[in-house]
C-alpha cells in the first residue's frame, strides 16, 4: 500500500472503496469474536466458502469475518445483509440449507430462525430482536459490519474522517474544548472528565506519552476486548486525535496477554495504518508525527491502576505508587503521561465527527454518551449491550437481557467488578451512570454487570472477590495485604460453618480501615464487595453464622439436599446422573438421597425437571 | 537450577533481537520464550540479564510478579479454567473440581505424565459462554463437569 499524502487522497480512497462495496449485492457477516470463535466460527466459515463455490456465488456474495456482535450467548452468529436476516448458533451442518434457501431461494430457513426465549416468538431480522432493538450502538455498532483485519473496511464506513478533521480543521485547543464540552468521562471506571485530563497533561512540559489501558482486569467484563478485536482502528484513531490535542508523538497500548486475538488484530491494524501513512511520521502530510507500540501485560490485575501500568510498561513489576504527583505530570519514564481506557478512546472519533453538542445530548446530566456493559451471569440473553447512560438496571437486565433463566428469582446484580458491589432488587429502577450507582454503595465501573439469582450465595460472592483481591494485591502496603488476608480468613470461616458472633462487625471495621489507609485504588475499593454485601444481605451472613445454614445451597458444610417425596415423579434421572450412587429409589416411585454418600456436587439438583430436590 | 531440556539458543537470541535488546520488553521476551517451552527455563535468566543489561534479581522479581510466567516446567497442555465472576456464578468451581480429581493434582499442579498443567485464570473475557476454559490457545465454552472432562479426553487422545 502506498502512503496517503493528504486528506484528499484518503477521501478518494474512501469513495472508491464505497463504490466497490456497493457492487456486491449480498454480504454475509459472520462473527469471529472470541465468544463465537469458542463455539466454532472457523469451521462454519470453511463450509460456507465451499458451499458458495459449489453454487458459483463467490462473486455475488461477500463474506466478512467480523468482530463481536455482542450477542455472544447465541454464537456463532450469522447476519445476511442488506436485509439483516439473523441466524444464531450456526453450525457447519446448517450452512448448506442457509445458502440454498436464503441466498439462492430468497426464503427464510424456518427452523433456524431465532426464537425469543421470553415471548417464544420467532424473529428473523437482527434489528427486530429485543436484545438489539433497545440498544444504542454508536461505539459498538460497526463491529458487525467490518472485518477488523481490513483497514479498507474501516475507511469505507467513514473511518479516519475524524482524524482528518482534527489534523486540518481544528487546533489542539479546539479538540480539547470539544472533548470537554462533550462531557466524556473515563470509561475505565474512574469517570474522570477526559478533556480535563488531556488539558492537564498538555500543560506539563517534556516528552509526553499517550497511552491506552487495555488491561481489562475486572472479571466479568469484556467490552474492551471486543472493541479491540472487532474495531481496533476506532481505538487507534481516538489515540491519534488525543495525541494531537495533548502534543505527543509516542504512544502505547497496554493489553492483556490473555487476549491473544485482540493482540493479533491490533498488531495488524497498527501495521496497516502505518503503511497508509495514518500513523508514524508526517501523518497524511500534516507534519504531525505519532506512533503506537504494543506492550503485553502478564496477568496482574493491579496493572490496571495507572501508576502500576506505567511501571509495568517500563519492564518492571507492576507495583503502584502513591499519587502525590499525578501521572499527567510524571508518569511513564517520568514524562507527562495520559492514560485512557479502550472504550474512552473509541468514543473520541465519534465526538469529533458528530460534534460535542450531539454527543452531550445523549445520557444524563453528568454522564454523557453511551456505555457498553457486559451483561453476564444468570441472565437469559448474555452478551455485550450498549445503552445510553441513564438506562435503568431493570431495562438492561429484563428488557434487553430477558430476565432470569429457568424461572428463578433475581437476587442481585454485581457492578463495577472487585471495586464495586452487589445491588439488590429494590434498586432495579436506578438509572445507571457514574453517580447514581455510587449512591447505593456500588459503582458503574468499567461495565461488568453480573446477574445473580436465588442460587447465588452472597457470602460466597464476597469471599470470591476477597480471594481474588488477596491474590492480586501487590503486597506493598499493610492495610491491603493484611486486611484482605484477614477478611478472607473470616469469610472462609463463615462459609465453612465456623463463623461466630462479632464476625460481621469485624469485617466492617477491617473494611473501613482499608478504605482509609490503603496505598492505591485496589486497596481502598477492595472492601466494597463485602461492605455492600453486608448492607443488603446481612440476613444471609446471620443465617451462616447463627443457624449454620447456607440458604442458596453453595457453602457445602452448611446445607444438604433432600428429595421432596410429594413432588418426585421417580423419573430416575438423578439416580442415573449421580456420580456417587447416592440416590436410591425405584422408577416411578419417590427417590431419596443417602446423605453419607452425597458429595453435594449439585448434579441432581441442576438436572431435576420437577424441582423435587430441595436445599435444606 | 537447571531444567532437563535442550535450549535452542539461536531462537532465544532471535527473540531478544526482535525486541532490540530493550529491557522494557523483558516481560514480553519471557512470554515469547514461554510460548516455546511453556515455561522460562531458569538457565536463560543469566543470558537475559547480560543481553538486556539488567540484574538477575530484577528478572526474578518480574518473573515471579506476573502470573503468565512460570520458572518451573509445565505440561504440554496448559489448561486454564476461567474463574472470573461470570463463570464463578455459573459453576466454574465444579469444572475445576472435576479436573482436579481427573488430574489428581491441585491448582497450579501438573499431571504425573507431564501432559496437563491445571491453572485458574481470572477472566478470559468470554463471559457469555461461561463456564469457559482454554487449553493452550483453544477456547472451550458452555462447560459443565462432564463436557469439560470430554474436552480433556480429546486432548489426551490426540497426544497418545
Amino acid at each position: 500500500m502506498a502512503k496517503l499524502q493528504n486528506r484528499e487522497a484518503l477521501e478518494k480512497l474512501r469513495n472508491s472503496l464505497q463504490a466497490k462495496s456497493q457492487k456486491s449485492q449480498k454480504l454475509i457477516s459472520l462473527c469471529a469474536g472470541s465468544g463465537c470463535g469458542a463455539y466454532g466460527t472457523a469451521k462454519v466459515h470453511t463450509v460456507l466458502q465451499e458451499e458458495l463455490a459449489k453454487h458459483n456465488l463467490q462473486e455475488k456474495v461477500q463474506v466478512k469475518l467480523t468482530g463481536c456482535h455482542g450477542f455472544c450467548e447465541k454464537g456463532p452468529i450469522m447476519v445476511i445483509h442488506p436485509e439483516g436476516v439473523f441466524y444464531p448458533q450456526v453450525t457447519p451442518e446448517k450452512v448448506p440449507d442457509i445458502v440454498k434457501t436464503t441466498l439462492i431461494g430468497q426464503q427464510l430457513v424456518d427452523k433456524l430462525i431465532y426464537k425469543d426465549p421470553v415471548t417464544k416468538k420467532k424473529i428473523s431480522h437482527e434489528h427486530e430482536i429485543p436484545f438489539y432493538k433497545l440498544q444504542k450502538r454508536i461505539i459498538f455498532g460497526n463491529n458487525g459490519l467490518i472485518d477488523p483485519t481490513s483497514i479498507d473496511d474501516y475507511i469505507a464506513v467513514g473511518g479516519y474522517a475524524a482524524l482528518t478533521k482534527a489534523l486540518f480543521d481544528l487546533t489542539p485547543q479546539d479538540i480539547l474544548s470539544e472533548i470537554k464540552k462533550s462531557g466524556l468521562r473515563g470509561r475505565g471506571g474512574g469517570g474522570f472528565p477526559t478533556g480535563i485530563k488531556w488539558e492537564s497533561c498538555r500543560r506539563h512540559e517534556g516528552q509526553r506519552y499517550v497511552i491506552c489501558n487495555a488491561d481489562e482486569g475486572d472479571p466479568g467484563a469484556y467490552m474492551d476486548r471486543s472493541l479491540l478485536e472487532g474495531n481496533p482502528h476506532s481505538v487507534i484513531e481516538g489515540m491519534i486525535i488525543g495525541a494531537i490535542a495533548i502534543g505527543s508523538n509516542d504512544g502505547y497500548v497496554y493489553v492483556r496477554h490473555e487476549y491473544p486475538l485482540a493482540v493479533t488484530n491490533l498488531t495488524m491494524a497498527l501495521r496497516s495504518a502505518r503503511s497508509l501513512g495514518l500513523l508514524g511520521k508526517n501523518i497524511l502530510g500534516s507534519g504531525f508525527d505519532y506512533d503506537i507500540r504494543i506492550s503485553r501485560g502478564g496477568g496482574a490485575f493491579v496493572c490496571g491502576e495507572s501508576t502500576a501500568l506505567m511501571s509495568s510498561l517500563e519492564g518492571k513489576p507492576g507495583r503502584p505508587r502513591a499519587k502525590y504527583v499525578h501521572t499527567v505530570e510524571k508518569g511513564f519514564r517520568e514524562g507527562p503521561s495520559n492514560l485512557n481506557n479502550v472504550e474512552t478512546w473509541a468514543n473520541v472519533p465519534v465526538i469529533i465527527n458528530q460534534g460535542a453538542a450531539w454527543y452531550a445530548g445523549i445520557g444524563t446530566e453528568k454522564s454523557k454518551g453511551t456505555k457498553i456493559f457486559s451483561l453476564v451471569g444468570k441472565v437469559v440473553n448474555t452478551g455485550l449491550v450498549e445503552v445510553p447512560m441513564g438506562t435503568t438496571l431493570r431495562q438492561i437486565i429484563f428488557d434487553i437481557g430477558g430476565g432470569i433463566p429457568k424461572k428463578k428469582k433475581f437476587k442481585a446484580v454485581q457492578t463495577g467488578g472487585p471495586s464495586g458491589g452487589c445491588i439488590p432488587e429494590q434498586f432495579l429502577d436506578l438509572p445507571v451512570d457514574f453517580d447514581e450507582l455510587s449512591k447505593v454503595g456500588s459503582i458503574m465501573g468499567s461495565g461488568g454487570m453480573i446477574v445473580m439469582d436465588q442460587d447465588t450465595c452472597m457470602v460466597d460472592v464476597a469471599r470470591y472477590f476477597v480471594d481474588f483481591l488477596k491474590d492480586e494485591s501487590c503486597g506493598q502496603c499493610n492495610p491491603c495485604r493484611e486486611g484482605l488476608k484477614n477478611m478472607l480468613d473470616i469469610l472462609t470461616d463463615i462459609c465453612q460453618g465456623r463463623g461466630k458472633e462479632g464476625d460481621i462487625d469485624l469485617l466492617e471495621e477491617l473494611g473501613m480501615m482499608m478504605q482509609k489507609f490503603s496505598l492505591c485504588g485496589l486497596g481502598t475499593s477492595a472492601p466494597n464487595p463485602v461492605l455492600t454485601n453486608i448492607l443488603y444481605f446481612r440476613h444471609e451472613y446471620e443465617a451462616h453464622i447463627r443457624d449454620k445454614k447456607c440458604p442458596a445451597g453453595i457453602c457445602k458444610p452448611l446445607f444438604h439436599y433432600e428429595i421432596d417425596a410429594e413432588v418426585c415423579t421417580g423419573c430416575h434421572v438423578c439416580f442415573q446422573k449421580c456420580p456417587q450412587e447416592a440416590v436410591a429409589g425405584d422408577k416411578k416411585k419417590p427417590h431419596s438421597i443417602h446423605q453419607d454418600k452425597c458429595i453435594k456436587c449439585g448434579i441432581c439438583y441442576d438436572g431435576c425437571k420437577f424441582d423435587a430436590i430441595k436445599i435444606c | 537450577m537447571r531444567s532437563k531440556i535442550d535450549i535452542d539458543w539461536k531462537q532465544i537470541d532471535e527473540i531478544i533481537l526482535r525486541y532490540e535488546n530493550d529491557k522494557e520488553a523483558l516481560l514480553m521476551i519471557m512470554q515469547d520464550i514461554s510460548d516455546i517451552y511453556n515455561f522460562v527455563p531458569p538457565e536463560i535468566v543469566p543470558v537475559l540479564a547480560e543481553k538486556l543489561g539488567v540484574r538477575k534479581s530484577h528478572i526474578f522479581s518480574v518473573a515471579t510478579f506476573y502470573k503468565t510466567i512460570s520458572l518451573v516446567p509445565r505440561g504440554k497442555f496448559i489448561v486454564h479454567v476461567c474463574t472470573g465472576t461470570a463463570c464463578h456464578v455459573r459453576g466454574a468451581e465444579k469444572v475445576m473440581d472435576a479436573l482436579k480429581a481427573d488430574f489428581k493434582t491441585q491448582e497450579g499442579g501438573t499431571t504425573t505424565d507431564g501432559l496437563f498443567t491445571l491453572e485458574g485464570v481470572r477472566c478470559i473475557g468470554c463471559c457469555a459462554s461461561g463456564p469457559v476454559m482454554t487449553v493452550n490457545k483453544e477456547t472451550h465454552g458452555g462447560l459443565d463437569r462432564s463436557s469439560a472432562l470430554k474436552v480433556i479426553e480429546n486432548y489426551r487422545n490426540i497426544s497418545s
